[in-house]
């Protein structure tokens, strides 16, 4: 089915979402919607699928215009969508998941349920793509690469002929990844038009037929798969930009955060950070890399005391930390910036002025016994702000004003403000755009130069590999294994974060290279696509 | 620099160290059943007379079948109760070192052996029987507004809304049929006004809680005081001045089943009753098939599990929640029509008496199904009713410790004693697109 889109305009209050944007897609290709996070790539997805009205613009399938009031409507005209954060009823199951919306009912008024034709209806799908999903299955026990199979099971099974995927690498392995771009192609061989949203540039080369890259809510260009990562990444922000970190080898040092058999329990019962162990010296940054939700999330909120540690120690230079209390622990000199900063790096409807003091505010030179000093409070935040470059009319503003990038580095300059022995940050830059990407990871290096063990927990390979001295690999709660930034590679760390261990990763990756691995071998030379 | 490799994919997640981490087992369970045991064997057990008899005393419906009093020889059985109670926490510990679970039916048991070491304490040696038929039907009569209250809740709650004003909506419904039984002179009309009174508060709640999103709690409060407001205030005017007229008892009659109602013990109790709770069994069983097993059913959950996935499906989530919460309205008045012409009453001012609540903690402790609903209500029936006869023959127990019993109870069952108490994981949460 050929889709095409005139001229769609949406606005939310005074942003402009998407600014008249036109967007053909062929029938039976796979074209790919590359921009940054926030240039309107979702919105203009969910204006399509029905579930935003849009302020201007037509809707154009296989020639005929149409309208959507709701999903069903484009549902209905064969346009399925597998959401970046999946919806999927956690307890259902499988079946019922696939027959929500359309359920077959045996005939009567009662309208009862005919699951018997959905489990079929899923097996068949699931038979002629490979797919191995249990109809049976309960939603919330499957891993995110089967659940986003169902998602894609979801869509086929209402005959949707355009697939419109919203970054659904986000939450894979790049072997899960591999395993998805072999679907799509099998998808595509089947006559399905596949509409890839990312800002995954290795992604778009490997699996694009054709490239349409959006920023600030407009088109600003379309790009053959061939074209190099760096012409890519200028189109998508704009300008020039550096995509490696320019960093001086690690000078470690002697050895300052040890963590020793760490285990964290689940609410549930069960162990989500499962007997961890791992040293970091000064001056040397260590990545946790593994994908979202293997427990890191957890350890880091275990080192910080905001979840208790079922057993294990932890030490800062030698002392004991488990039995701290949050606060007793920053003061011993960790940094913390949290994976969610709008809800635990920040409080949204303080002053940026206050939220750069937010764990300094009962120390002088900001406080004199139960007393505040607002100068001192802004005089900080007026340093501060200048030295990390955070963009602002004024720091009395509330800090919900701000962009992600500034908040983030309002976040980074605060914890950055005190003398540390440990900086400890999850998804540093998630959500950010390149430039502030650059920012921060270039302070972070910085301050690892000053002699302070840095732990990044991130979930982006890319930022592994560009901050990491060594990279500790987690999934399933336990670390699989530590290795040397120097002897990382992509497959390596991707089979890794699959389970595998080191050893046997380094085997499996020397025998034969993932496609992502294969278009990082050859991203230098031109046009070198598998 | 390789640290120690643990196990590859798919293995269980054991540490280097090799042995698992697993969680503290949770001797809740365990500890409650001691508890109990110690209670039965301690209080019951060892307090009963040796050599005397408590006497059962069963009604059958009619001469087809005549099941004498029964006596039991009090010390012997007391004892054997007892020592099943201890069996039983023993065995409750085991399954739970081995992390198991602890099966319902053994709740079931447990709960069942417990009362009835109590009765036979109670009755050692007295004159007094214990008047097991009354004491299940009064049981069952106290639970029908419980379990109309909780399957109405089940209803709204399934599809994310909360439901607070069940108890508004048994009183409305309560009011509203005995003035309309009233006024046309026939309790069955009053059958009718019930819901439609329920519904309408139902459909007050949903305007104010979908609509316009405002707190579903606060709404529903506030719909109880309004409730209780309005009606107290034409009680004390127009059903006072004119109470033969607007407010005069008009009985929905007992029509017994045929054949069923003969059946010893369970018949006079099930099947000697008025429409009304016959209609309760057909709803409890229709509604439990629809939620789990039809088309209504699944978008119900979908919605209150996860609006957002129901959306993109093309399910209208508001539509669906406001439709179910006027049909949690009118099933909640129907269950109030039972205050008045259900039990051959008047209306009374505050009749309810805060019955809608425990149907609410009837509806979370069986864990928003309407089986599991039924049995809580009739758990918290029983014991209130437990209370009142044994007051009346004269029991060694104040009657108020015993209607104590289910609140306690309940606090230990919500605060996850009986497993994991999961809601809907979207309740109370407007949906916003």
């Amino acid at each position: 089915m050929k889709l095409e889109l005139r001229g769609i305009t949406k606005t939310f209050g005074s942003l402009v979402a998407n600014d008249r944007i036109d967007l053909v897609v062929e029938p039976g290709e796979i074209h790919a919607l590359l921009g940054e996070n926030g240039a309107g790539k979702s919105t203009l997805m969910n204006v399509l699928y029905g579930l935003y009205e849009p302020d201007g613009g037509q809707i154009l399938l296989d020639e005929q215009p149409v309208t959507f009031d709701g999903p069903g409507d484009a549902v209905a005209a064969g346009i399925g969508m597998v959401h970046q954060h999946f919806m999927l009823v956690p307890v259902f199951t499988v079946a019922e998941s696939v027959a929500l919306g359309h359920e077959p009912t045996s005939t009567g008024p009662a309208g009862l349920l005919d699951l018997q034709s959905a489990r079929r209806r899923v097996r068949e799908i699931s038979e002629r793509f490979g797919f191995d999903v249990d109809p049976d299955a309960v939603v919330e026990n499957l891993p995110v690469g089967v659940q986003q199979r169902v998602e894609i099971i979801k869509a086929l099974a209402r005959d949707a002929r355009v697939l419109i995927l919203d970054e659904p690498t986000a939450v894979l392995t790049p072997q899960e990844t591999d395993e998805l771009i072999a679907i799509m192609n099998e998808l595509k061989q089947a006559g399905t038009t596949i509409v890839f949203i990312t800002h995954k540039l290795r992604e778009v080369r490997a699996v694009a037929d054709r490239i349409t890259v959006i920023r600030r809510g407009q088109v600003v260009g379309e790009a053959s798969p061939e074209s190099t990562e760096a012409e890519l990444a200028s189109l998508m922000v704009g300008r020039q930009v550096s995509l490696a970190v320019d960093k001086r080898p690690a000078d470690p040092r002697e050895a300052v955060f040890v963590v020793e058999d760490l285990s964290v329990l689940s609410p549930a019962g069960t162990a989500v950070v499962d007997r961890v162990s791992f040293t970091v010296r000064g001056g040397e940054v260590l990545c946790v890399a593994g994908v979202q939700g293997n427990g890191q999330t957890e350890l880091a909120e275990a080192v910080l005391g905001l979840v208790p540690a079922a057993h294990g120690r932890i030490l800062l230079d030698g002392s004991e930390l488990s039995r701290l209390a949050v606060r007793d622990r920053l003061r011993a000199g960790i940094g913390f910036v949290p994976e969610d900063r709008s809800t635990d790096g920040v409080v949204s409807s303080f002053t940026v002025a206050e939220n750069l003091v937010l764990d300094l505010y009962d120390a002088a030179p900001f406080a004199r016994g139960p007393a505040m000093s607002p100068a001192r409070v802004h005089d900080n935040a007026q340093e501060r702000t200048a030295e990390f470059d955070v963009r602002l009319t004024d720091v009395q503003d509330p800090i919900s004003t701000l962009s992600g990038g500034n908040a983030q580095k309002v976040v980074l300059a605060r914890e950055l403000s005190r003398p540390l022995r440990l900086l400890l940050a999850s998804q540093p830059t998630r959500g950010l755009d390149v430039g502030s990407i650059e920012f921060v990871h270039r302070r972070i290096i910085e301050e690892r130069d000053k002699g302070t063990a840095v732990v990044i927990v991130s979930t982006e390979l890319d930022e592994v590999l560009a901050l990491a001295d060594r990279v500790a690999v987690m999934y399933r709660g336990t670390v699989v294994g530590i290795v040397d930034a120097a002897d990382a590679d992509r497959d390596v760390l991707g089979l890794m974060m699959a389970g595998v261990p080191l050893e046997e990763a380094r085997q499996e990756a020397s025998r034969h290279h993932s496609s992502l691995g294969e278009a990082d071998l050859t991203a230098g030379s031109e046009g070198g696509l598998t | 620099m390789i640290s120690p490799v643990p196990p590859a994919a798919g293995t269980d997640t054991t540490g280097p160290a090799g042995t698992p981490v697993r969680a503290r087992a949770d001797y809740r369970t365990t500890v409650f059943y001691g508890l109990a045991a110690a209670v039965a064997v301690l209080l019951f057990a060892l307090r009963t007379p040796g050599g005397a008899d408590t006497r059962f005393q069963v009604v059958t419906g009619s001469g087809l079948f005549t099941v004498p009093v029964i006596a039991v020889p009090a010390e012997p059985v007391a004892w054997l109760l007892s020592l099943a109670l201890v069996g039983a926490a023993a065995w409750a510990g085991v399954l739970t070192h081995q992390r198991r679970r602890v099966p319902l039916w053994l709740h079931i048991a447990v709960g069942v052996a417990f009362v009835l070491c109590f009765l036979v304490w109670v009755g050692a040696g007295r004159a007094a029987l214990i008047p097991v038929t009354s004491l299940l039907a009064g049981a069952l009569a106290l639970s029908v507004p419980l379990i109309f209250g909780a399957l109405s809740g089940v209803v709204c709650e399934r599809s994310g809304v909360i439901n607070i004003a069940i108890e508004g909506q048994l009183l409305f419904g309560a009011f509203a049929a005995a003035v309309v039984a009233s006024r046309l002179a026939t309790p069955f009309l009053g059958l009718v006004a019930a819901p439609v009174a329920g519904a309408a508060v139902g459909a007050v709640l949903a305007w104010f809680a979908v609509r316009y999103q405002v707190n579903q709690i606060i709404v529903g409060v506030v719909l109880n005081t309004l409730i209780i407001g309005l009606t107290g205030f034409f009680f004390s005017t127009v059903l006072s001045e004119d109470a033969a007229l607007w407010n005069a008892r008009q009985p929905l009659g007992t029509l017994p089943i045929p054949l069923l109602s003969q059946i010893p013990i369970i018949g006079p109790v099930l099947f000697s009753q008025t429409i009304l709770v016959y209609l309760m069994y057909v709803l409890v069983v229709v509604l439990h098939v629809m939620l789990f097993r039809s088309r209504w059913g699944l978008r119900t959950r979908a919605v209150g599990e996860h609006p957002k996935a129901a959306d993109t499906v093309g399910i209208q989530v508001n539509r669906r929640r406001v439709a179910n919460v006027i049909l949690g309205g009118a099933i909640a008045g129907l269950g109030g029509a039972f205050f008045t012409v259900g039990s051959g009453l008047a209306f009374g001012r505050e009749m309810s008496a805060g019955q809608g609540f425990i149907a609410l903690a009837s509806m979370i402790l069986g864990r928003w199904s309407p089986f599991g609903a039924v049995v809580a209500a009739l758990m918290f029936g029983f014991s209130r009713n437990l209370g009142n006869v044994l007051s009346t023959i004269g029991a060694p127990v104040p009657s108020e410790m015993l209607l104590m019993l289910p609140y306690l109870i309940t606090i230990f069952a919500v605060a996850g004693l009986v497993g994991r108490i999961r809601p809907p994981a979207a309740n109370g949460q407007p949906y916003v697109k």
